[in-house]
């Protein structure tokens, strides 16, 4: 009997049309947990390294986490690991929703896909019957239309369905894959499962997942629930609004948008308006927002409301949650939302990254205003914001004219285009899009984030430690009084002793080594989520959330029967996080792709920059070019790494 | 039939607060797994979420009596200017669907009030539904005394319905000769 897993993974080779249930190794689970986890361990076995996102060999996993299914609350995430057409790296995007549960009750906890089908097909999972079914007729339907169609042809109203739009079909390096409320949306999945002829996997299960000790683990939850309850009462004062609660940023019921819009960077990332939120703003972004959502959505088995269903004047509806509902009018300089809610109507029915597009469109019209481009590329763009906007995101959507180029993203598409265009390609890391942030003073924290994470998304690195310094030393007192999520005891003296102005605030304090802890716990967390299936907003990506180290391990204990503590935990999602990093290594990344756009901060300290590293990777047990040492890949039981990465001359023997 | 003092449970679905994340639907098949809590499974539940995501439909629905076989109604309302399906509604386990029917066995399920021992403060659903979705109303009334069949005694009585008492009694004294 398997706990909390099923045990099964669901192997489908689509140059074949094989399909196989493969029974999956218990002792990979003691070894990498589930979710992300286990799915490192997979492409590593069996992807070489120099694969191509869009070879036959490149593997697309959708997989549940070991949470999924299990009565913890905001455990829906479905992990979609693939080598990115953008980054060459393994990218990991995920989804919430329903998706990730319904796979374990159907019987398997991944989805591993490899080859590419001739034709375009989708995949239906219903527990022990599983079909690969034409999908010609769906060929250009929306991504939200494709999950609608797909639920009547099959007549299976529960089926959860993930599908991707025109731009997935297309190969768009920003193509999302969508899922009810949700989209696996960062680093082009979409693209993968285009190539590979895919339109849509919907899945119905009926079966039963186990717990190991059942009425313990249910004990440990109502401890979280009583959180829940207590930090939904009790928002966080001295944060923003946007931190005070748990669950991911709650966009959809918050109207006050004066940190977002004054705060973060309009069109390509370039300009910050600081007098923008005025009173006539609130009025209209108000009623166009009240007007819009008709009602907040959870995902599966989670009490937050994060989501919502837009119905907005003749927009067919459709569900968005979080940042998408800015990014498109910050990206076009755009001062109303009606502009906002039409155009999020059309990028998700495409299937696009709403973080990325706006600013690749954004892109596009500032190497027009720069000469770069010309009105030739643009012939037939209507002149206003909206129009041009509307009619970019289709023309890079469809691949047609300058849209062909504006697909593969801003780092490709500026070296394509040359002319200079590298310059506008200023919002970088690692050839993808970062947040539409640009601030004065180094920030450490920040700085190590932002360069060192597999994840190559800011959003999902941060979270347990607050964003910035408190101004009064109450305020930190008052914070760190009630704060039973940190690691250590030590956490509190950093806090208390970090202040937004002097010696002991940016870029000096917290110093390079209070610095790599504290990152390392917060990336640790984010790790332990993504193994788990749980969301974010309910762990990592918030503060003071109702999952954290110290809760985690009897949960985990509870549900599988395996019996862990911390200091077990720690290591499994440590050995999980080095194989993800030594096979970014093995396809090349090293120190030099390390590093923050150039203009993030308008104040830099290069000789701090490169002593945080330094002493960030030393932390890690990372050699100077970023790839983990032979001792520390040995001391988490990587052997077989350290031999590959030494066959091939990445580890020099001796050297480390 | 005597009249007695009864005590009734009803949950009370203000189905406009519903998020449709079927928390429901995960504790309730947990908490009647046996060992309790030894495994989910929606399918298994005695409420569903019944979802028309795009419709802004999200319908939470308890199992109630087992039917023997399906009726005429195919009705459709429409309640604020959403149209719903009779079937959506209607609370039987019954053979024109497959809701409320266990997937293994294709036993009526009903919902039970999670009555347990010692009692449950509310049925958990409840319980799990932070956001008041679901209110548990508890009074006492008057009324007819009947039969209240367990369980195991209404997935009886629909075998009884479909293959008939004799046939039923024949296989049970089989099995149990074979020591099944």
């Amino acid at each position: 009997m398997r706990y909390a897993e099923t045990g099964y993974n669901l192997e489908i080779d689509l140059a074949t049309g094989n399909i196989e249930k493969v029974e999956t190794d218990p002792k990979l689970t003691e070894f990498y947990l589930g979710g992300l986890g286990t799915s490192v361990k997979i492409h590593w076995d069996r992807v070489p390294p120099e694969t191509k996102a869009f070879d036959p060999e490149n593997l697309l996993i959708f997989s549940s986490g070991l949470f999924c299914g299990t009565p913890a609350f905001s455990a829906n995430r479905t992990v979609i690991t693939f080598i990115s057409p953008q980054t060459g790296l393994l990218a990991y995007p995920m989804m919430g929703g329903f998706w990730a549960a319904e796979l374990k009750y159907a019987g398997y906890d991944k989805v591993v896909i490899r080859n590419k089908s001739p034709k375009p097909v989708y995949i239906w999972i219903h527990n022990d019957k599983v079909e690969i079914r034409d999908a010609s007729h769906l060929k250009g339907k929306g991504a939200l239309e494709t999950q609608e169609i797909i639920r009547s042809e099959l007549k299976e109203p529960r089926a959860q369905v993930a599908a991707i739009g025109l731009a997935g079909e297309n190969r768009v390096f920003t193509a999302s894959i969508e899922q009810s409320r949700s989209s696996a949306s960062r680093l082009g999945g979409g693209a993968v499962m285009g190539d590979k002829g895919i339109k849509a996997i919907a899945v119905r299960g009926t079966k039963d997942v186990y717990l190991a000790r059942g009425a313990e683990f249910m004990e440990h939850m109502n401890d979280v629930t009583d959180y829940i309850n207590f930090r939904n009462s009790n928002p966080l004062p001295g944060v923003m609004t946007i931190l005070s609660g748990i669950g991911s940023p709650q966009e959809m019921k918050h109207v006050d948008e004066r940190w977002h819009t004054e705060s973060f960077a309009w069109g390509n990332a370039r300009v910050r308006r600081k007098d923008f939120w005025t009173k006539e703003i609130e009025k209209s972004w108000t009623s166009t927002q009240l007007s819009a959502v008709k009602r907040f959505i959870s995902c599966f088995n989670c009490p937050q409301q994060c989501g919502g269903l837009i119905s907005y004047q003749d927009v067919p509806r459709y569900m968005m949650k979080c940042f998408s509902k800015l990014t498109y009018a910050m990206g076009a300089y755009v001062d109303n939302l009606d502009f906002a809610f039409r155009i999020a109507n059309t990028a998700f029915e495409y299937g696009v990254d709403s973080f990325s597009t706006p600013q690749i469109l954004a892109f596009a019209v500032e190497l027009l205003e720069a000469g770069i481009l010309t009105d030739q590329d643009f012939e037939g763009c209507p002149p206003d914001k909206e129009g041009r906007f509307f009619w970019l995101l289709d023309r890079m959507v469809r691949r047609e004219g300058i849209g062909d180029i504006l697909a593969d993203g801003t780092y490709w598409a500026a070296r394509r285009i040359g002319k200079g265009a590298e310059a506008f390609d200023h919002n970088t890391i690692k050839k993808h899009e970062q947040m539409n942030i640009k601030l004065g003073m180094l920030d450490p924290l920040y700085y190590l984030m932002f360069s060192t994470n597999e994840k190559i998304s800011i959003t999902q690195i941060e979270g347990n430690w607050p964003q910035a310094a408190f101004p009064s030393r109450e305020d930190r007192e008052a914070f760190v009084k009630d704060w039973p999520q940190l690691p250590d005891e030590k956490f509190k003296q950093y806090f208390l002793d970090w202040e937004p102005r002097g010696e002991n605030s940016n870029p000096y304090y917290p110093t390079p080594d209070i610095s790599s802890e504290i990152v390392d716990w917060m990336e640790m967390v984010h790790n332990i989520d993504d193994a788990l299936g749980l969301c974010a907003g309910m762990g990592s990506f918030c503060l003071k959330p109702p999952y954290h180290i110290h809760n985690y391990p009897k949960l985990i204990s509870a549900a599988t029967g395996m019996d862990l503590d911390e200091g077990k935990l720690k290591k499994i999602v440590n050995r999980s996080r080095n194989l993800h990093r030594a096979f970014n290594n093995r396809l090349g990344m090293r120190r030099a792709d390390e590093k923050p756009p150039e203009d993030h901060w308008r104040r830099r300290f290069p000789e701090i920059e490169e002593k945080l590293l330094t002493t960030y990777y030393k932390y890690k047990g990372w050699n100077n070019d970023g790839i983990p040492t032979k001792e520390r890949l040995l001391e988490l039981d990587l052997d077989y790494v350290v031999e590959d990465l030494e066959r091939r001359g990445i580890l020099k023997d001796g050297q480390n | 039939m005597a009249k007695i003092k009864k005590k009734i449970k009803t949950i009370k679905v203000d189905a406009d607060k519903c998020n449709g994340c079927r928390a429901c639907e995960v504790i309730c098949s947990a908490f009647h797994a046996t060992p309790k809590y030894s495994s989910v499974n929606p399918a298994r539940s005695r409420i569903q979420v019944i979802t028309h995501r795009l419709k802004d439909i999200w319908l939470p629905v308890f199992a109630g009596e087992y039917t023997p076989a399906e009726c005429m109604g195919r009705e459709t309302y429409v309640i604020d200017g959403k149209e719903y399906e009779e079937c959506g509604f209607c609370r039987a386990a019954c053979p024109a669907r497959d809701r409320f029917i266990e997937p293994d066995s294709g036993l009526p399920l009903r919902c039970d009030m999670c009555e347990d021992d010692p009692p449950q403060e509310k049925p958990l659903c409840v319980q799990v539904c932070l956001n008041d979705v679901l209110i548990f109303e508890e009074r006492e009334e008057e009324v007819e005394e009947e039969e209240n069949l367990d369980v195991l005694e209404v997935g009886l009585k629909s075998l009884v319905d479909k293959y008939g008492f004799d046939k039923l009694v024949d296989t049970f004294a089989r099995m149990s000769q074979k020591g099944e």
